[in-house]
This record gives structure tokens, C-alpha cells and sequence, in this order.
């Protein structure tokens, strides 16, 4: 009974067990519902999905399972957004074609012709290498390759070069909510706990209690010492937007477990590179910078700094005054990587990008240079490392 | 024995149905939701509906899973032996009863509210299985196993705050509560403030549900703070119009303090309303 379904909803990849099927069972055989295929459909999802991000997936197999059943509501219609310009597929082009594929001329012809071609085009358009659209090899649109390419309706760029950006980029915030798959990432951050005893005295000293016990011929003394507090504090700065989108999720559940790993968790965020100001707040990163000079002045040098970034970027943006991609930089961004160094002893830089890639690009190198090799791939086991080496020089 | 909401309480029919489920089958009910959605309420509400006693654990971040079955309070039994008290040779008189084994022991079945699980330590919820599961649990000191009479009904609450074990949920019902739709909120109101003006209301109702679209809020306002804000809108017999007469969106309530509750997000909605004020 129900056999099929259960099976269709591990394919789908809800977890669920044996153990919460047979509890199905067990509560349609003690009648819980009865005739009425909307409650058996909330019984079902209250006895096998465990995780409110699990309910589309289910309810997409219930609805496949159980055809014809038409009272699903809205959760269906979201399913089902046909959005102008959405990105549906990638173009995966070597390096090799990516040369092959010539430019159209220069910028003001490419601008001239996109005119047309919105003017001439009407309907939502997908690969290709004339129209405007995703995926494709025209000069217009986003998520496709052309090397003079204008992008329209994306967020960040994918081969980290345009002419132009027609969308102002909106990063989003790293969600601290985001909980799914942080527990090994806890476990591992658990490493670097430094336990230290402050505060009021509340727990009982068992052998400073033995000791005065004695002292006091037999006579009970107490004795009470502040309890165990973790001592450690971190500062975490992010890379965010741009060439960093791919790597979102597995930036929102490292932050999340930290979050919580840390209570003295000061975080900011930057865009490629460390220059004289960071922030806190993506949505108006423009209006509310923090100066660099303060964050080193506000945060002793006990702090530990872990840098997530993927350390890709121009090599002039950390090398060069003025090489900023957003700003013109005074003092080039080593520099100021260098004063955070100096500033705090204890600092590693993670990298989302997998360890084998980091040779192809040159600035990761240099990143690595200025981090004397401090700099651990963003994976259970990088991470693990990574930890092991901050802890270790823990004084 | 049915639950089906209270008079001071408007439960959806899968909700309904997920408290029956547990009291049926004698299985913990996890509830999620966003802040604000009677998680907590529903406890209370259950136990006043089917005439049960409460019994309420509150989950702080040093909380230990212990603590909710019986502590052994060897501290004062030392301090008692010192003084030569009686009391010291039986064992049992320094035993503290945590609530879960006072719902166990209750004469008739009762409800048992786990608050907040979620903020305790992350092998908080693993200590519990096999309590939750079995409901029985030994007691060393006094070597008694002390096994519920009923099986309570057990609601179980958090905030997601951390993500609870596998092993924990299987042995759990799961509802989520979702935010109530205009329809549900408009009842939710009605138990609340019998004979509010409909059109207050129906104003009122509007500019909520507005101020929940503005984007990047960091807390979005709940039915509570709906329902403080209406009893304030009436304390102050603010009238519909004053809510209605520009385009919402486009004007600050009367009172917003009492739905936005921290000043970044009062700075952002004032800083919007202020943008599209210009933009019109």
C-alpha cells in the first residue's frame, strides 16, 4: 500500500524513512483521516517531510501521484515561472571556441545594433547566436559568451568580462537563517573553541571545594568559579557579488554555523579585494561604509580573520593604485591586506573555488603569496585544516 | 477527543488535523513558523481545549536534556549531612523532578510544551529520543524506571535556529505553520477584538499586508504585532481614513512603531515611503 509512492518520493530526493512511512500507515489504519484526499495529503506531509524545504518537492510527487487531484492550491502555480530573459541553460564553450567566436566591431556599433535588435525582436528568445536572450552566442543578452558581450537581464558576470553592465547589481545579504548541511561545518568550526573561565562565580569548584573542605578540618567550604565561556573571536570578511554568485550557498551555511559557533562574530563584507573600507550591509553598501582603519582600531589583536573569497580578480586590483573595479583606490589592495595581517596574527583565507583550479588564475596566487599559503579550499576537510592551523597558533 | 481551535484561537484545518494526528498516535509535533504565528499558543490552546494540564519547559541556550527528566541536588545533600538534618538518608528526598517526568506522572493525560528546542545545544534534541520515544526513562540514583501512565501530548516548538538531528525527526509529526492568508487573518482578528470597525479593519488589514511586501525588511511583522497594533489604532480611535486616504505605500501609518520593531527596518520603510513620495 502506498508502496510506490513512498519509493517515488525518495527519488525525488525528500528524505524519508521507513520508519515515517510505517508511521503513515500506522495513522491511516487508526483512521486519523478519512475520504477526503486533502487531509490524507496533509497526514502524508506531516508524517514524511521533516523540513518545510522539503514541501515543494513533495508536493510535486503528490500531485503526479495522485492525478487529477486538483486541490493543491498555489504552491503548484509557483512552480511555473516563464520569465522574459531567464537563464535555462549555460553555454560550455573551451577556451578554444571561446577564440573562435569573433567580435562584432566596437562599442558604439555593438550599442546601435542591440537598439535594432530589442526594436526588432518580440518574443522570449533562448540560445541561438543572433537574438537577444540567454544562453547563446550573440553579443546581446547574458549568460552566453561573446567576448564584447552587453548583458541584459544578469547579476553578476560568468566569464568576468563585459562591456557593460546594463542591470545594476543587486548582491544579496548571506542569509543567517540558511541551515541546511551546517552541522559538520559547526563541528568542524568547534575546533577552534578556546575555552576561558570570566564573570560571576555560579558553578561549584569540586576541587578548590576538597581542597578548603580539608583545610577547614572536615567542614564543608564552598567554593564557586565563573563557568566556562567561549573565548574566541573572529572576524570574518566576505567577498561578495560578482564572481563570487556561484559560490553563495556554500558561503550562507559557513556563515550560519558561525553565527552560531561564535559569539564574539564580527563580520564584513568587501567586493574582490580588502580596501580602506569594508561593510556590513550589501543593500546600501554604498551609503554605509566602515573605514578599515576603524575595524582594526575597534578589534583587538586576539581576533582571528578568516577571509572568504575566490581570490579572483585582475591582478591589478591588488597590485595597483586606482585598480579597484569599483572605486579608485588610493593605496593599492595589498597594502591594506598587509595592515590586517599585521594587525591580527591569527588569519587564514578560504577559498570556494576548488584547489585545483587555483593555478590557472594569477591572483589567487598572489593572494596565497600575501597569506604565506595560509589559504584552505572552503570544503569540510579545507576548512578542518584550515581550523587546525588557526587554533594551533592559539596562544 | 478532537481539537478543532479554540474561541481565542483560529487553527487551520491542517493544523487541526496535525494535532489530532499526535494526540491520536501519541507522537511529538514539531511546529515551525515564522515568529509570531501562535507556535506557542497552541500548547496553551490544546491543553484549554481538551480540559488537560500544561506543562511547560522553556529551552534556554544552557539547558541540558537532563534537566527536563530529574536533577540529583548533591550539593544540598552534602550541606544537610553537615548539619546532621534527617532528611539525608534517604536519597529520594534530593531528587528534583524535571517537567517531563511531571507529565508523566500525571493523573490524566496532559500536554507537555517543549519551547524553543532549537536554542539548546545541538545534542540537546538526541538526548531526548528515546524519552520521547519510549516514554520512559531510569532514574539511577533511586534505580526506579519511571514510565508515563498517559502518553502526554507532546508539542514541540523551534525556530530553526539550528537544525535538529535526523534521528529526532523521525520520530516527530512535522507542521509548519504558514503565515495566515487575508482571509485567516481577518478571523484571527475577529476572536481578538470582537465588533472592530470593518472598515478599520479592512484598512488596516491592507496597509499590513503592504508593509510585509516592502523588501529587505530584517523582521517582518507578525500577527502579534498586527494585534498590538490594532489595539492601539483603537486606544487611539485612529479612523480608517487616516489609514486609507493616500495610496498605500506611499504614506507612514499612524503608529508604525508598533509593526516595525527595529530601526534599520523603520529607517528603510520611511526611506521608500519617502523615495516613492518624490517619485510620484
Amino acid at each position: 500500500m502506498l508502496v510506490d509512492f513512498f519509493l517515488q518520493l525518495k527519488q525525488a530526493k525528500v528524505p524519508v524513512t521507513v520508519r515515517e512511512y510505517l508511521s503513515l500507515l500506522e495513522a491511516l489504519d487508526r483512521q486519523v483521516v478519512w475520504g477526503s484526499v486533502e487531509d490524507f495529503y496533509y497526514l502524508a506531509r506531516l508524517c514524511l517531510v521533516k523540513d518545510e524545504t522539503n514541501f515543494d518537492k513533495f508536493d510535486r510527487v503528490f500531485a503526479q501521484y495522485f492525478e487529477g487531484v486538483t486541490a493543491l492550491g498555489e504552491e503548484l502555480e509557483t512552480q511555473i515561472p516563464e520569465e522574459w530573459l531567464r537563464k535555462l541553460s549555460e553555454l560550455v564553450l573551451s577556451e578554444e571556441e571561446k577564440s573562435q567566436i569573433e567580435a562584432l566591431g566596437g562599442f558604439e556599433k555593438l550599442m546601435e545594433t542591440l537598439k535594432q535588435r530589442l526594436a526588432e525582436q518580440k518574443e522570449r528568445h533562448q540560445g541561438g547566436s543572433k537574438w537577444i536572450g540567454t544562453g547563446g552566442r550573440s553579443p546581446f543578452g547574458a549568460y552566453g559568451y561573446n567576448p564584447e558581450g552587453v548583458r541584459i537581464g544578469q547579476d553578476g558576470s560568468r566569464h568576468r568580462r563585459a562591456v557593460k553592465v546594463w542591470d545594476r547589481r543587486e548582491f544579496k545579504n548571506l542569509d543567517g537563517s540558511v541551515e541546511l548541511g551546517t552541522r559538520n561545518i559547526k563541528v568542524a568550526l568547534r575546533r577552534l573553541r578556546h575555552f576561558a573561565r570570566e564573570g560571576a562565580p555560579e558553578v561549584l569548584d569540586m576541587p578548590g571545594t576538597i581542597r578548603a573542605t580539608a583545610n577547614n578540618a572536615g567542614y564543608l567550604d564552598l567554593k564557586m568559579v565563573p563557568k566556562l565561556h567561549n573565548k574566541v573571536k573572529v572576524l570574518l570578511f566576505f567577498d561578495v557579488g560578482g564572481s563570487m554568485d556561484e559560490h553563495i550557498k556554500v558561503c550562507e551555511e559557513l556563515f550560519s554555523a558561525a553565527r552560531v559557533e561564535f559569539k564574539s562574530l564580527e563580520y564584513f563584507y568587501f567586493h574582490n579585494f580588502i580596501y580602506e573600507n569594508v561593510w556590513r550591509d550589501n543593500q546600501r553598501y554604498r551609503a554605509e561604509r566602515i573605514d578599515l582603519w576603524d575595524v582594526i582600531h575597534t578589534y583587538g589583536p586576539d581576533y582571528k580573520l578568516i577571509f572568504v573569497g575566490d581570490a579572483a580578480m585582475s591582478p591589478y586590483e591588488i597590485s595597483m593604485v586606482g585598480g579597484s573595479v569599483e572605486h579608485y583606490n588610493d593605496e593599492a589592495g595589498y597594502v591594506w591586506g598587509q595592515r590586517l595581517l599585521d594587525a591580527y596574527r591569527d588569519a587564514i583565507w578560504l577559498n570556494p573555488t576548488p584547489q585545483g583550479w587555483w593555478n590557472f588564475t594569477q591572483s589567487v596566487g598572489m593572494v596565497r603569496q600575501l597569506m604565506d599559503g595560509r589559504m584552505f579550499p572552503l570544503t569540510l576537510a579545507g576548512l578542518d585544516e584550515g581550523i587546525r592551523l588557526l587554533s594551533k597558533i592559539q596562544r | 477527543m478532537k481539537f478543532s481551535g479554540t474561541d481565542s484561537y483560529i487553527a487551520t484545518n491542517d493544523l487541526n488535523l496535525a494535532v489530532n494526528a499526535a494526540i491520536t498516535l501519541g507522537r511529538p509535533l514539531l511546529i515551525k513558523g515564522e515568529p509570531g504565528t501562535g507556535k506557542t499558543m497552541l500548547a496553551e490552546e490544546v491543553a484549554r481545549a481538551l480540559n488537560m494540564p500544561l506543562y511547560q519547559w522553556h529551552v534556554k541556550s544552557t539547558t541540558k536534556a537532563n534537566q527536563g527528566l530529574y536533577e540529583y541536588d548533591a550539593v544540598s545533600r552534602l550541606r544537610d549531612s553537615q548539619l546532621g538534618d534527617e532528611r539525608v538518608h534517604e536519597i529520594g528526598n534530593y531528587i528534583v523532578k524535571g517537567k517531563l517526568w511531571e507529565a508523566f506522572e500525571s493523573e490524566q493525560r496532559s500536554v507537555l510544551l517543549i519551547d524553543e528546542i532549537d536554542k539548546a545545544d545541538i545534542e540537546f534534541p538526541n538526548d531526548l529520543l528515546q524519552e520521547l520515544d519510549r516514554m520512559e526513562f531510569y532514574v539511577y540514583e533511586t534505580r526506579q524506571l519511571i514510565k508515563a501512565r498517559h502518553r502526554p501530548v507532546i508539542i514541540i516548538t523551534s525556530n530553526n535556529e539550528k537544525e535538529l538531528p535526523d534521528a529526532f525527526l523521525r520520530r516527530c509529526f512535522f507542521h509548519y505553520i504558514r503565515f495566515p492568508d487575508a482571509e485567516t487573518m481577518v478571523q484571527i482578528v475577529e476572536v481578538h477584538y470582537p465588533g472592530i470597525k470593518q472598515s478599520l479593519l479592512k484598512s488596516a488589514l491592507e496597509t499590513f499586508f503592504g508593509m510585509r511586501e516592502v523588501p529587505g525588511l530584517k523582521k517582518k511583522p507578525s500577527t502579534s504585532e498586527l494585534l498590538d497594533w490594532l489595539k492601539l489604532l483603537v486606544a487611539e480611535e485612529i479612523p480608517a481614513e487616516a489609514l486609507h486616504s493616500k495610496e498605500p505605500g506611499k504614506s507612514i501609518p499612524p503608529l508604525h512603531g508598533a509593526l516595525l520593531k527595529n530601526e534599520q527596518d523603520l529607517g528603510l520603510f520611511e526611506r521608500l515611503v519617502g523615495m516613492s513620495r518624490r517619485g510620484r
